[in-house]
């Protein structure tokens, strides 16, 4: 992994920031230059909300190189408080109790490392909330 | 534009080719297909091929490939649409033909995945994902099917059992098929006690991926009885991100395509008589099928339990095994199903015979939906 490649993207992985388009209002993430909704090129950089529920999710059992540390790991879609949806690892939760509709935050956590003398890349990943673990919903 | 026919065919057999190289693969099913047609030599030579240049960083197959075959000196081209370059590249060769370009073209894909780890090709499968935002999460090619397997279960209510049967008869197909990767049955019962791949998907629910190569020779139509006439072939493409998408089980890319594709043809679909789909998974098999118009969204499994109904007719779907039983030799892929249709048109198909068949498509994928080539054939 290139340094620049990874530190381009670094503001919007760590940030959770996305696009908004300025003429219809449609978010996106990742990032993009043109909205696909309307068309324009005028769009603005967007802090997502970071909490959201799952849609749909699983569990990776035969993980591509560089992943393989962290099997069996969940991934799941989230869809976001403001309607936009995201793909992540589920962490901080058993495989067995991660359920659609479940309500999950966004957390920073390791990626992977370029073996031992490259860089290590940080991101999101989503987990339940910390402070309504006790609730009962 | 004139009308194209596919002068010949060659396919290896789809397997873990220890003792071959990339060249020799090509050169084995480019060499049958230039005998089967029996023609002056390719005036050009385009090949498809996804893997090569991460899992051999190999490029520029195309000079490397004419120059393997002899015939150093045609243009050449590469095309790469994950596992749907095969079928991209023949749309390709069919343009240059049916444009009056060239006259005689040889489309060959081929695909080596043995030369690289199980990691490796995890990897290499999830390549046509966006990395930044789709693989970088860690999730594979298979994850993102499961995904949307486990959604659309939820949304249609539709049991595993039924959507695996798409796999049973995968493989009750491809027993007896000469170039298939895993020509015998599997049950229902051993394919869902498989260990899993990315729940709720099993392993013997993913398609297998192999090294192999197909070709085929395409020249103007001659008219003639029996020939095997390129009757429509198109392209569509969709959002890159499943998270972008309004609907994560709907492939637009083969809603748009395969409109398309009948409009060309001006047939619809009740007149097809064999299909070959893109099951990467047997869900993905499904989801196809809806999309393309044969089974109403939600009732795709239907064509494989024997219950009704299926909108429009019941084609033979992967008689040669698919994806699943022939296997998946990934650039190669949609050569091979285009060169099992022509087989099925001309009464070639051995074993996997079905009763002759006028019309039959192909339909390839490339990433999880995001480029989707229909192809279909007609006997004249």
């Amino acid at each position: 992994m290139s340094v620049p490649r990874y530190w381009r993207e670094s503001k919007y992985r760590y940030r959770l920031i996305g696009k908004r388009c300025m003429r219809c209002g449609a978010l996106y993430y990742p990032r993009r230059a043109i909205c696909t909704r309307c068309g324009s090129k005028e769009l603005e950089e967007h802090q997502l909300s970071d909490r959201g529920r799952i849609v749909s999710w699983t569990v990776i059992r035969n993980p591509p190189k560089d992943y393989e540390r962290f099997a069996p790991y969940v991934v799941a879609l989230v869809e976001l408080e403001d309607g936009i949806r995201i793909l992540s690892q589920i962490v901080d939760v058993e495989p067995e109790e991660v359920k659609a509709g479940m309500m999950v935050e966004a957390t920073f956590r390791k990626i992977r490392e370029d073996g031992t003398s490259g860089i290590i890349e940080y991101g999101y990943k989503f987990r339940p909330p910390v402070e309504s673990k006790q609730d009962s919903s | 534009m004139r009308s194209v026919s596919i002068a010949g065919v060659g396919l290896t057999q789809v397997s873990e080719h220890w003792e071959r190289s990339l060249a020799d693969l090509f050169v084995e099913a480019a060499v049958k297909a230039i005998e089967d047609a029996d023609v002056e030599e390719p005036e050009a030579v385009y090949v498809a091929n996804s893997g090569s240049s991460y899992i051999q960083g190999q490029l520029n197959l195309g000079a490397m490939m004419a120059d393997a075959l002899g015939k150093a000196g045609v243009p050449a081209f590469t095309v790469e649409a994950g596992a749907a370059s095969g079928a991209v590249a023949f749309h390709e060769g069919v343009k240059a033909v049916a444009s009056g370009l060239y006259d005689i073209v040889l489309v060959g894909g081929v695909e080596k995945v043995s030369d690289a780890s199980p990691e490796e090709i995890a990897r290499f499968l999830s390549m046509p994902e966006d990395q930044e935002y789709t693989a970088y999460t860690g999730i594979t090619n298979f994850g993102l099917n499961a995904l949307i397997y486990r959604h659309y279960m939820e949304r249609f209510g539709v049991r595993q059992e039924d959507i695996a049967m798409l796999a049973v008869r995968c493989h009750e197909h491809a027993e007896g098929c000469p170039h298939a990767m895993y020509p015998f049955k599997l049950s229902l019962e051993r394919i869902l006690s498989s260990p899993m791949e990315a729940d709720p998907l099993h392993i013997l629910e993913c398609s297998g991926t192999g090294d192999g190569a197909a070709a085929v020779i395409i020249q103007p139509s001659k008219g003639v009885s029996g020939e095997v006439e390129v009757a429509a072939h198109s392209l569509s493409t969709d959002l890159i991100h499943i998270t972008g998408r309004p609907d994560i089980v709907t492939f637009e890319a083969v809603k748009r395509a395969s409109e398309k594709a009948f409009r060309m043809a001006g047939i619809s679909r009740r007149d097809v008589d064999v299909v070959e789909i893109h099951d990467e998974t047997t869900i993905t098999g499904i989801i196809s099928l809806e999309d393309m118009g044969f089974a109403e969204k939600g009732k795709g499994a239907t064509l494989f339990t024997g219950q009704e109904p299926a909108v429009s007719g019941k084609p033979s779907v992967n008689t040669f095994g698919g994806l699943k039983a022939r296997g998946n030799p990934v650039g190669a892929t949609g050569l091979y199903q285009i060169v099992e249709i022509a087989m099925q048109l001309e009464g070639e198909a051995g074993r996997c015979q079905v009763d002759k068949p006028e019309f039959g498509l192909a339909q390839s994928l490339g990433g999880l939906g995001s480029i989707c080539a229909i192809t279909i054939l007609r006997r004249h």
